[in-house]
């Protein structure tokens, strides 16, 4: 298997533009992780059966480690957990994991939240079925579901309300 | 080297002494370990948030992956292809020979022996003469990339010589001669452990039922979703550091030292932010040790990443037993002599398994009493990976045998399961017949909380066919009191720095793996001095900067670290509110630090600063401001051979009940709900710890109806021993469909030992999970599952083979069956 960067790539990645060398079966998460050095996207298992890679483009939750970097030459923007936050501000679904608990060890965290970030900007009134479903791609080991889920409501209704997540919205 | 001679004139102060041969308790705080310094509690018991929260919902965390160095190169382990076999030879000249590939190294690279349990040293980083399951590692290649070291494995030349494989326990007990492990003293027996305490027979002899069954519990793995990873830099000064996703730094920094030949003060272990372990990660695996020699070779940093195949087969995990149950309980529903015979499939190193083989016994005896109790337990060694500890060591799969004989010993005299356990619940402040201390005890709260929550009486024996609620209870340890390695040490140390910057540092070599014990040091940090959390900075789990802690097992972190990390900070809070008293003339008692302030109760509109106000008048006072805490267990357990093993400071308690809705005509289980009420002292955060009840109470669920960590028999084209889907589709971990709806009842005991009265709450919530969903399927569709796991083939084979819908009827018309003579249906 020859694996040397021999192609450049150019990757639109959370509103810029970057070039790296990959091969051509380098993957989108090799080219993200170690090319650009956006270690948010993690490998749990390399195979697109955790979504701990999964990454946004064109709108829909995809798995960068079962996708070719050179797939997204010129391609569409994607956005990876490190461009969530925009102009310093947390995300509602950032802050509402962190509120209450949805992340414990934070490995799957990124992908689930990529996924849930997908659902939330086509749909901010998802019921408890529908954010199971959008998440259903994405293994935690640690939570048993309960808390994330909690978290994607929490964000949907600060998304809707279009404020701040506090202890006291949580509560209400 | 020697030790350095202490100065002359510098006496170390009494204070500041590590606990001696007789073992010191820790110091007895005036106001007592339980309650707030303060007027009332301003971080403890609150909603707050985690000290890495941020770090991981913005993809910042760093975990082991995620570290590059300059230089740094890759590694692969070349792994067994038998699941027994003699290396005859190994030739690595064509490997080394392609460009790019730096170094191979084999077994006689790392001769030396190690393992968790020093007793039992029987592992090799890389196999040296045999290697004894498909995937034991037998040499590793260090080369540019991932790829090319791959690349250069499948050019490493093993010449292997397959030796009979022994795949199950009957096979290692029937054929002592296939020896698995030259360890073994016998056989393939790995350890063997008998106690009796009480008149087993004498018990069972006077109970109105006896019910005899056999249960098998089937293995399964931890599955975090981060792989194994470790990145290694030997340095030009000969300083070796390991970044490593364990959770055991200090027993990794150990054998580390051991296996290379380094002293331990040239070796550094540090870990980072760890993606998932539930014991999967607490001991040493072969990746720390390749890559470590690797760099000492190639003088260059070494990265080696597991692939999830490799993760799977690197194992540890929950060991299959086979458990055969005798109980005997009287017509009041007094639970009479217990006897148990228990064979375990170790797999093929020893791991923690001496500890396992006594945990599968000794866990038992609470929550409920015994008049006398026997176990038998036999750990055997098999050709096949390694199992371990995994969340609820060695005593989920006992606990799941017993609780299912309890709800047939309730049928059998016709009282309620509940009822039942409320009838021989053991209390608080007792000893178990095993000799162990209980002291806080919120057990029966758990049964009225679960009980009530679940609407139990609504619908045990009255819901329709096909649906049913089960229940179960259990306990679990707080910590194990001894240490793994004999010693006279702190189990756990805490340094904490405070200056007038007002901010304080917390340094601890605790491990958290998502459990929030960094938070943990900072809620009792904040707590005591006044602090916000954001002004607190934890170092953890860095062997050079922080002290020991033993490492994140046998649910220890919360009560152990937690009351050094009261020691460290009430010492510092004596200085502060020292300084502060002398200045405005007031009692030490009246000053309370709390929210950035500090006050004094007395004339809080006159004597009023902030906190940072507060350290520097201590800093002047006082000098430069730091504390150590520690914590070391009181010497407990029963007085035999093996009655440390089970001793712990606390106990946990938990009850589940759980509802299920059954297909009968695909023996589908659905379980709709899990009620958990777990006592865990007192609740430093109710999120964490409900997150810790609905992650093990989830965890359990998966065992009971979707792992199985299974290898397959020989077929045409591969030997015995593969695994039989080393990968997150084939091997199912429940999705966030499958999950069912999980209530956290958290039930608050305050033990007078824990910090702020805090126990445990990682593991014990899982164990009864698994004999809940049993006995709500036999309240569902009248079977009893007493295999694991209950997936729709089983469950159909059994509504087939028996006369379900029947026995169902029956148990729903009577309440009760009466058993003549006390015999069983097993």
């Amino acid at each position: 298997m020859e694996a040397v960067p021999n192609t450049l790539c150019r990757l639109r990645v959370n509103g810029d533009v970057h070039v790296c060398a990959v091969a051509p079966n380098t993957t989108l998460l090799e080219a993200l992780r170690y090319g650009l050095g956006l270690t948010g996207s993690k490998q749990g298992c390399d195979k697109g059966d955790c979504g701990a890679c999964t990454v946004v483009a064109d709108g829909a939750a995809r798995l960068a480690c079962i996708s070719f970097a050179l797939a997204y030459h010129d391609g569409p923007e994607i956005t990876t957990i490190e461009g969530v936050a925009k102009d310093g501000r947390l995300h509602p679904l950032q802050d509402a994991l962190d509120l209450t608990g949805g992340a414990q060890c934070g490995f799957c965290t990124p992908g689930i939240l990529m996924s849930a970030w997908a659902l939330l900007e086509r749909n901010t009134r998802p019921s408890r079925d529908e954010i199971a479903r959008a998440l259903s791609g994405n293994l935690c080991r640690c939570t048993g579901y309960t808390k994330i889920f909690e978290a994607v409501e929490l964000a949907a209704r600060m998304m809707r309300e279009r404020g701040a997540v506090t202890a006291e919205s949580r509560d209400r | 080297m020697s030790e350095s001679p202490k100065p002359p004139g510098m006496e170390i102060p009494a204070d500041r002494m590590m606990p001696g041969a007789d073992r010191l308790t820790p110091p007895a705080w005036p106001s007592g370990r339980a309650s707030s310094p303060n007027p009332e509690f301003r971080v403890i018991g609150k909603r707050n948030r985690k000290v890495e929260g941020l770090a991981k919902v913005t993809g910042r965390a760093v975990y082991a992956d995620d570290i590059t160095l300059p230089r740094m190169l890759h590694a692969k382990l070349k792994r067994s292809i038998h699941a027994h076999a003699r290396i005859r030879s190994i030739d690595a000249s064509e490997a080394l020979a392609m460009p790019g590939v730096h170094a191979v190294i084999t077994g006689k690279d790392l001769p030396a022996y190690y393992g968790i349990i020093p007793w039992t040293e029987d592992e090799q980083a890389l196999c040296e003469t045999k290697t004894r399951y498909v995937g034991d590692a037998v040499a590793a290649v260090a080369a540019d990339s991932e790829y090319l070291a791959e690349e250069a494995l499948n050019k490493v030349r093993v010449e292997y010589e397959p030796l009979p494989a022994v795949m199950d326990i009957d096979t290692a007990l029937a054929h002592p001669e296939w020896k698995v492990n030259e360890k073994a003293r016998e056989g393939n027996v790995s350890k063997h452990v008998h106690l009796e305490f009480g008149d087993v027979e004498a018990t069972l002899a006077a109970s109105d039922a006896v019910i005899e069954c056999e249960y098998w519990y089937e293995g399964s793995t931890h599955t975090p979703i981060e792989p194994h990873c470790a990145v290694a830099e030997f340095d030009a000064t000969g300083l070796l550091t390991v970044w490593s996703s364990t959770q055991v730094a200090h027993y990794l920094h150990r054998d580390l030292a051991k296996v290379l030949g380094l002293p331990t003060q040239r070796v550094r272990v540090i870990q980072p932010v760890v993606g998932g372990a539930f014991g999967g990660k607490s001991e040493p695996f072969s990746l720390e040790f390749c890559a470590a020699k690797l760099s000492m070779i190639t003088g260059r940093p070494v990265k080696i990443l597991y692939t999830r195949e490799e993760v799977f087969y690197a194992h540890r995990g929950r060991h299959p037993m086979r458990l055969r149950y005798r109980t005997g309980v009287r017509r009041d529903g007094t639970l009479t002599g217990v006897d148990a015979r228990i064979a375990i499939d170790g797999g093929a190193y020893s791991s923690f398994g001496l500890v396992t083989t006594y945990y599968s016994g000794q866990l038992l005896t609470a929550p409920y009493r015994m008049q006398a109790y026997r176990f038998d337990s036999t750990r055997v060694f098999t050709n096949k990976p390694c199992c371990g500890p995994k969340r609820g060591h060695g005593s989920v799969q006992p606990r799941f045998a017993f609780e299912c004989q309890i709800d047939k010993l309730a049928e059998a005299i016709g009282i309620d399961p509940i009822e039942l356990r409320r009838r021989n619940a053991l209390g608080e402040h007792t000893r178990t017949v095993n000799g162990m201390r209980v002291t806080s005890n919120g057990f029966l709260e758990c049964l009225d909380r679960a009980e009530r929550a679940s609407e139990w009486k609504r619908k045990f024996r009255r819901l329709p066919y096909g649906r049913g609620v089960g229940v179960a209870g259990s306990m679990y340890i707080s910590g194990t009191n001894y240490c793994i390695y004999p010693n006279e040490m702190p189990q756990s140390g805490v340094q904490l720095k405070l200056d007038r910057s007002g901010r304080a540092t917390v340094f601890c070599g605790c491990s958290d793996i998502g459990q929030g014990v960094d938070s943990v040091l900072a809620y009792i940090v904040a707590e005591e001095l006044g602090l916000e959390l954001r002004d607190i900075r934890v170092v953890a789990a860095d062997t050079d900067l922080t002290p020991v802690d033993l490492g994140s097992y046998s649910s220890r972190e919360t009560f152990m670290v937690g009351n050094a990390c009261l020691d460290a900070a009430r010492k510092l809070r004596l200085l502060v509110a020292g300084a502060l008293a002398e200045r405005w003339g007031c009692d030490p008692g009246a000053i309370t630090l709390a929210g950035g302030v500090a006050a004094s109760t007395r004339e809080p509109e006159r004597h009023c600063m902030s906190v940072k106000e507060a350290f520097q008048i201590a800093e002047s006072r006082h000098g430069t401001l730091g504390s150590v805490g520690w914590y070391q267990s009181p010497k407990l357990g029963g007085d035999y051979r093996g009655g440390t093993i089970g001793a712990s400071p606390a106990y946990s308690f938990t009850a589940h009940v759980v509802e299920v809705a059954c297909d009968v005509d695909t023996g589908r289980v659905n379980v709709e709900k899990i009620w958990i009420a777990h006592d865990c002292g007192r609740a430093l955060n109710p999120v964490t710890v409900e997150g810790q009840m609905e992650g093990s109470a989830y965890m359990g669920f998966a065992e009971a109806l979707f792992e199985e960590q299974l290898f397959k028999p020989a077929a045409a084209g591969h030997g015995p021993g593969l695994h039989h889907g080393p990968s997150l589709l084939d091997y199912r971990i429940p999705t966030s469909l499958d999950t069912p709806e999980l209530e956290s009842l958290i039930v608050e005991s305050v033990d007078p030992e824990g910090p702020y009265g805090a126990k445990e709450a990682g593991e014990g919530p899982l164990h009864p999970s698994v004999p809940a969903i049993a006995n709500a399927i036999y309240d569902a569709i009248g079977v009893r599952c007493d295999r694991l796991p209950f997936s729709p083939p089983r469950v159909l084979a059994l509504l087939r083979a028996t006369d379900a819908r029947a026995q169902w009827e029956r148990s729903r018309a009577q309440g009760a069956i009466a058993l003549a003579g006390g015999a069983s249906p097993c």
